[in-house]
C-alpha cells in the first residue's frame, strides 16, 4: 500500500529540485519560470494526496484553484517576458538589474 | 511489493529525472520539453490517489496550454545559446547543498515516523460508481461557489493584462474615435476666410 | 455689602480697561476722568466700609465670589475676606491712588516731551499711564482683600507686573529698562521663596483658604517637615521664613532691596503709588495678615525682626550720601519698611499696620512733593543744583516740611505715634535679636532724621538755584499737583494722634490679628497707655526724641551754617563714604554672581547643550547615522532577480529549520 509519508516525500524533492533550479539558473528567464511551475506541481501533489488519505474533497478543489492561477500567472509572466525582451533584447537574468539600489 | 507501489515508484522515478533535466539541461527547449514529461508523469500519480478529473485536467491545462504557451514564448525569442553555457558551474555547489539541506529537512518533518501506514491509515477504495468528477462538480457549485466565481475572474483578468502588455498597436492603421467624432464642433471643420476676389 | 465689595474691586479695572484699549478715542481727558472717577467711587467706597467698622455696624465678610477651579481637593477661587485690616488697608491704597491719579493730570501733562518724535509708545502715552495706574490699584486690592492665597498670589503677581509696566514707563531709556527688569527678576527671587511657602501651606492643610488654614494652624505647630535627609525642621518656622522670602522681595529687605532705588527711573507719580504707599507694603500686610501662622514660630520672627533692623538702619545710612531727590526719599523708604517689619518680628502687627498707614500717606507726600520740586527745576533732581525753593513753591514747601516732620517722628505728627510705638514694642519684646533691633531702630532715628533735613534744607533753603534759566522758570505747580500734597497733608498730621488710640491699644483688629500671650507686647505698652496727649508728652521725654532732634540739630549746621564741615568729612572718611556711595556693592556682587552666572550658564548651554548635544548628536547625529546605514544597506538591493530569489530561499530555509528544532 502506498503510504501518504510516499507521497508527500515525492513532493518534497520535487519541491527541492526546483529551488536548486531557481539557484543554478542564471541565464534564462524562461526556466526559472519552469521552476515555479515546478514547485506548484509539488504543491499540488500534496494536496491530492491528502484529499486521498482524508477523504475530503477540498483538496482537489483547491487544486483545482492552483492550476487555474497558475495558468493565469504563467500567461501573465510569459507577457513581462515577452515585452521585456522587446526592450531589452536578451533574457539574461544577469542583465537585468534595473532595481539596483 | 504490491503492483500499485511499483507503479508509483516507476512514475516517482520519472518525475525526479525529468525535474532534474528540466533544471539542468542547456537548450530551453529540451526543458520545457522534460517539464511536460513531468507533468504527464505526475498526472500518473494524481490518477493513482483517485483524482482523475484533475489527473486530465492537468494534462489538458498544464500540459496542452501552459507549456505550449511556454514553448511559443521560447521559439519568438531569439535567445543566444552560447552565452547561456557560462556561469552555469559556479553556483551548482550551493545550489545542490541548498536542495538537500531542504529536501533533508522537509522529509524529517514528512517521513513515514509522522505520517506512515501506521500513522495514517491508508483509505478506503471507492467502487466502480465513484465518479471523481462528480464529486468534484458536487462540491465546487454549491460549497465552493465564490471562489468559483473568482477563479474566473482571475482568468480574465489574466487575459486583460496579457493583452494590455504585449499589445502593439500599427501606426498606420486608419481607425474611428466615435467619442471624438460626436464632439465635433462647425469651427472644427469649417473656417470661413473673408477674401478679396481676384482682380484681373 | 457684598454689591459695595465688588464695585470696589472692579471700578478702578474698568477704569483701567477703558483708559487702555480706548485710550486713543477718549482721549487725554476722557483717560483720566474715567480712571480717576473709577477710582475716586474706590476711595468712597472704602471710605465708607472704614466708617461702618469704626461705628461697629459692620460684619466681617468672607466669602467666594468665583470657583476658578477645584483640584484635587484644593479649592482655587476668587473671594473677599473684609475686616478690618483689609478696611485700613483699602481705603489708604484707594485714597493714595486717588490723590495720585489727580496728581498725574498735572505731572503728565507734557508726557509728549519725554518720547523721541518716532517712537510708537510715546503715542497716547498720557492714556497708556493712566490705565496702569488703575489697573495697579485694581491689583493692590485684590491683594488686601484676598481670603485664599491664590488669589494672594494673583495679586502679588499682578501688582509685580503693573510696576514692571510703570518702572520701564519711559521705555526709550536704556536706564528704565534695566530698572524694570531687575525689579521684576529680584521681585522674582521673592516669589519663589513665596510660592514655596504657599505650596508648604496647601501641602500639610491641604487648603488654600485663610480661614481653614489659619484654623489648622495650632494642631501643626509642632509638625517637622524634612527637607533634606534626616534632619527635621519646623514646619512653621519654614512656612514663616518662606512666606517672608517673598516679603523681602516684594517689600525690598535686604538683600533683595536693590530694585527698589533703581526704581525711581519711573515717573514720579508711580514712586509714590506704588514704591512707597502701596506695592511694597504688600509683604508688610501678608505678615500681619498671616499672624496666626507667625506667632506659631519664634524663628520665624526672629528673622523677620533681624532683616528688618538691618535694612531700617544700613539703608537709612545710604540715604545720607544721595544726590538725587528722589533717590533720598527712596532711600528712606527702604528704612522705613524695615522699620515696619521690625514691628512685625516684635509680634507687634497693629503698630506694624499702623506705621504702615502712617507712612503712606507722608512718604506719599515726600514723593509727590520731590515730583512738584522736580517740574519747578525742570526736571532736575539733583540736590546739589537746588536751593532756596521755599521762595519759589510755598505750597510745596509747607507740606513738605509736615512730611518730613511726620518722618523723623516729632512730636504730635503722626509718624511720632508710630515710630515710637514701635519702638517701645521692640524694647520690649524677647525674642532673638530684640536687642539688636533696638538698637538698629533708635540709632535709625537719628539717622532718619540726617538724611530727612539734609535734603529738606539743601532744596528749599539757602540761597536759590545756581542756575540763572531755573531761576527765572521755577514757580509753584498748578492746583492739580499742590491739592494731592494738601490732601496728603492733613492726615500726616491728624492720623497718628486720632488712630493710635483704638489700632493699637483697642480692640480694633480683635479676631483679625492673633497674637500668643507671651509675644505681645503691645499689651504691655497698652498697660502704660493714657491716650494720645499722654503719649506725645511720653515721648518727648524718651531717648529717640533727642536723637531726632539731635540729627535735625546736625543737618541745620552742616548744611546751613557750615557747609564746609561736610566736604571734610567726605574727604576724612572716605572709605565710608565709598561704602556708602557704592550701596555696600550689593549691585556689583549681584551683576558679577547673579547677571554673570546666568548669563554664562546660558551660554554653555546654548553652546554646548542645544548646538552640541541637540542639534550635533541627536538631530544631525541621526540623520548622518540614518545616511551612513543607508548608504550601506543599499548594497543588498542589486536589482539582480536571483539574488532576490536567493535570499527568499535562505530565509525560508532559516524559518524551517527554527520550526523544525525549537
Amino acid at each position: 500500500m502506498i503510504a501518504l509519508s510516499d507521497y508527500l516525500t515525492l513532493a518534497a524533492i520535487l519541491f527541492a529540485i526546483s529551488v536548486a533550479g531557481i539557484f543554478i539558473n542564471r541565464k534564462n528567464v524562461i526556466v526559472l519560470l519552469m521552476c515555479v511551475e515546478l514547485m506548484l506541481l509539488a504543491v499540488n501533489i500534496n494536496f491530492i494526496a491528502f484529499s486521498h488519505f482524508l477523504g475530503d474533497t477540498a483538496g482537489q478543489v483547491f487544486v483545482f484553484f492552483i492550476l487555474t492561477v497558475a495558468a493565469a500567472e504563467a500567461a501573465i509572466g510569459l507577457a513581462i517576458l515577452v515585452v521585456l525582451f522587446r526592450s531589452k533584447g536578451s533574457i539574461n537574468v544577469q542583465d537585468m538589474d534595473a532595481l539596483k539600489g | 511489493m504490491t503492483l500499485e507501489k511499483l507503479i508509483f515508484y516507476v512514475l516517482a522515478a520519472v518525475i525526479l529525472v525529468a525535474a532534474t533535466m528540466v533544471v539542468t539541461r542547456r537548450n530551453p527547449v529540451h526543458s520545457a520539453l522534460f517539464l511536460i514529461l513531468t507533468f504527464v508523469a505526475s498526472s500518473g500519480v494524481w490518477m493513482l490517489a483517485e483524482a482523475e478529473f484533475l489527473a486530465i485536467a492537468l494534462v489538458l491545462v498544464y500540459v496542452g496550454a501552459v507549456m505550449v504557451l511556454f514553448l511559443f514564448v521560447l521559439m519568438m525569442l531569439d535567445i543566444d545559446l552560447a552565452t547561456l553555457r557560462a556561469g552555469f558551474i559556479k553556483m551548482l555547489p550551493l545550489g545542490i547543498v541548498m536542495a538537500l539541506a531542504m529536501a533533508a529537512e522537509l522529509i524529517l518533518v514528512v517521513g513515514p515516523k509522522n505520517f506512515g501506514l501506521d500513522v495514517v491509515a491508508a483509505p478506503a477504495r471507492h467502487g466502480a460508481e465513484y465518479s471523481n468528477t462528480e464529486a468534484l462538480g458536487g462540491v465546487l457549485y454549491t460549497v465552493y461557489m465564490y471562489p468559483f466565481e473568482v477563479a474566473a475572474v482571475i482568468l480574465l483578468v489574466a487575459i486583460i493584462a496579457a493583452i494590455g502588455l504585449t499589445m502593439r498597436r500599427r501606426t498606420d492603421t486608419k481607425y474611428l474615435n466615435p467619442s471624438q467624432q460626436v464632439l465635433v464642433k462647425r469651427d472644427d471643420r469649417v473656417r470661413l476666410v473673408s477674401m478679396e476676389a481676384d482682380k484681373g | 455689602m457684598e454689591k459695595i465689595y465688588l464695585t470696589l474691586v472692579l471700578a478702578p479695572l474698568i477704569g483701567a480697561i477703558l483708559a487702555g484699549f480706548f485710550g486713543a478715542k477718549l482721549g487725554r481727558k476722557g483717560a483720566h476722568w474715567v480712571t480717576s472717577t473709577g477710582v475716586g467711587l474706590s476711595a468712597l467706597l472704602s471710605l465708607y466700609v472704614l466708617y461702618r467698622f469704626m461705628a461697629g455696624t459692620l460684619e466681617v465678610f468672607n466669602g467666594p465670589v468665583y470657583t476658578w477651579m477645584v483640584s484635587d481637593g484644593l479649592h482655587m477661587e476668587v473671594g473677599f475676606l473684609v475686616d478690618q485690616l483689609t478696611a485700613v488697608m483699602i481705603s489708604v491704597v484707594s485714597f493714595v491712588s486717588f490723590c495720585v491719579h489727580i496728581y498725574t493730570i498735572g505731572y503728565m501733562a507734557d508726557d509728549e516731551h519725554n518720547w523721541p518724535k518716532t517712537s510708537l509708545a510715546g503715542i497716547n502715552s498720557y492714556q497708556r499711564f493712566f490705565s496702569y495706574i488703575s489697573l495697579f490699584t485694581f491689583s493692590m486690592l485684590m491683594l488686601v482683600m484676598s481670603n485664599n492665597f491664590m488669589q494672594l498670589f494673583f495679586g502679588w503677581e499682578a501688582v509685580g507686573l503693573v510696576s514692571y509696566l510703570l518702572i520701564g514707563f519711559w521705555s526709550v531709556r536704556p536706564t528704565a529698562i534695566f530698572a524694570n527688569l531687575k525689579a521684576f527678576l529680584v521681585n522674582r527671587v521673592g516669589d519663589f521663596g513665596f510660592i514655596l511657602g504657599i505650596a508648604a501651606v496647601a501641602m500639610y492643610t491641604n487648603s488654600l483658604d485663610y480661614a481653614e488654614v489659619f484654623a489648622k494652624a495650632p494642631s501643626l505647630a509642632d509638625t517637622q517637615i524634612h527637607i533634606w535627609g534626616d534632619t527635621g525642621w519646623s514646619l512653621m518656622s519654614v512656612i514663616g521664613i518662606l512666606l517672608f522670602v517673598g516679603a523681602m522681595g516684594k517689600s525690598a529687605q535686604v538683600p533683595l532691596h536693590v530694585w527698589l532705588p533703581d526704581s525711581m527711573e519711573g515717573p514720579t507719580p508711580i514712586s509714590a503709588l506704588i514704591h512707597a504707599a502701596t506695592m511694597v507694603t504688600a509683604g508688610i500686610f501678608m505678615v500681619a495678615r498671616m499672624s496666626p501662622l507667625y506667632e506659631l514660630s519664634e524663628t520665624a520672627l526672629s528673622f523677620v525682626l533681624v532683616i528688618g533692623a538691618t535694612t531700617a538702619f544700613f539703608t537709612g545710612l545710604i540715604g545720607i550720601v544721595q544726590n538725587d531727590i528722589k533717590r533720598v526719599v527712596a532711600y528712606s523708604t527702604l528704612s522705613q519698611l524695615g522699620y515696619m517689619m521690625v514691628a512685625l518680628g516684635a509680634s507687634a502687627y497693629a503698630a506694624g499696620i499702623f506705621h504702615l498707614m502712617t507712612h503712606a500717606f507722608f512718604k506719599a507726600l515726600l514723593f509727590l512733593a520731590a515730583g512738584s520740586v522736580i517740574i519747578g527745576m525742570h526736571h532736575d533732581q539733583d540736590i546739589r543744583n537746588m536751593g532756596g525753593v521755599r521762595k519759589y513753591m510755598p505750597w510745596t514747601y509747607w507740606t513738605s516740611l509736615v512730611g518730613s516732620l511726620a518722618l523723623i517722628g516729632f512730636p504730635g505728627f503722626s509718624g511720632f505715634f508710630s515710630k515710637d510705638a514701635i519702638i517701645e514694642a521692640v524694647h520690649h519684646s524677647e525674642i532673638a535679636g530684640a536687642s539688636y533691633a533696638y538698637l538698629m531702630v533708635v540709632a535709625g532715628v537719628f539717622v532718619t532724621a540726617l538724611y530727612s533735613f539734609r535734603m529738606f534744607f539743601l532744596v528749599f533753603h539757602g540761597e536759590g538755584p545756581r542756575d540763572e534759566h531755573a531761576k527765572h522758570h521755577i514757580h509753584e505747580s498748578p492746583k492739580v499737583v499742590t491739592v494731592p500734597l494738601v490732601l496728603l497733608a492733613i492726615p500726616s498730621v491728624f492720623l497718628g494722634y486720632l488712630a493710635i488710640g483704638p489700632m493699637l491699644f483697642g480692640d480694633w483688629f480683635e479676631g483679625v490679628i492673633f497674637v500668643l500671650p507671651e509675644h505681645n507686647t503691645l499689651e504691655h505698652i497698652g498697660e502704660h497707655f493714657h491716650g494720645s496727649m499722654g503719649f506725645i508728652l511720653h515721648g518727648m521725654m524718651g531717648l529717640p526724641f533727642y536723637l531726632a532732634m539731635g540729627g535735625l540739630f546736625v543737618a541745620w549746621y552742616i548744611y546751613m551754617k557750615n557747609p564746609a564741615i561736610a566736604d571734610r568729612v567726605k574727604t576724612t572718611l572716605a572709605p565710608i563714604y565709598q561704602l556708602l556711595d557704592k550701596k555696600y556693592w550689593f549691585d556689583e556682587v549681584y551683576q558679577a554672581v547673579f547677571g554673570a552666572g546666568s548669563r554664562g550658564l546660558g551660554k554653555f548651554l546654548w553652546l554646548a547643550g542645544d548646538r552640541g548635544l541637540i542639534d550635533g548628536l541627536a538631530v544631525n547625529g541621526s540623520a548622518y547615522t540614518v545616511g551612513k546605514l543607508a548608504a550601506l544597506v543599499r548594497h543588498v538591493q542589486t536589482g539582480y532577480l536571483y539574488h532576490y530569489a536567493i535570499a527568499m530561499i535562505l530565509g525560508l530555509l532559516l524559518l524551517l529549520t527554527w520550526f523544525i528544532y525549537v
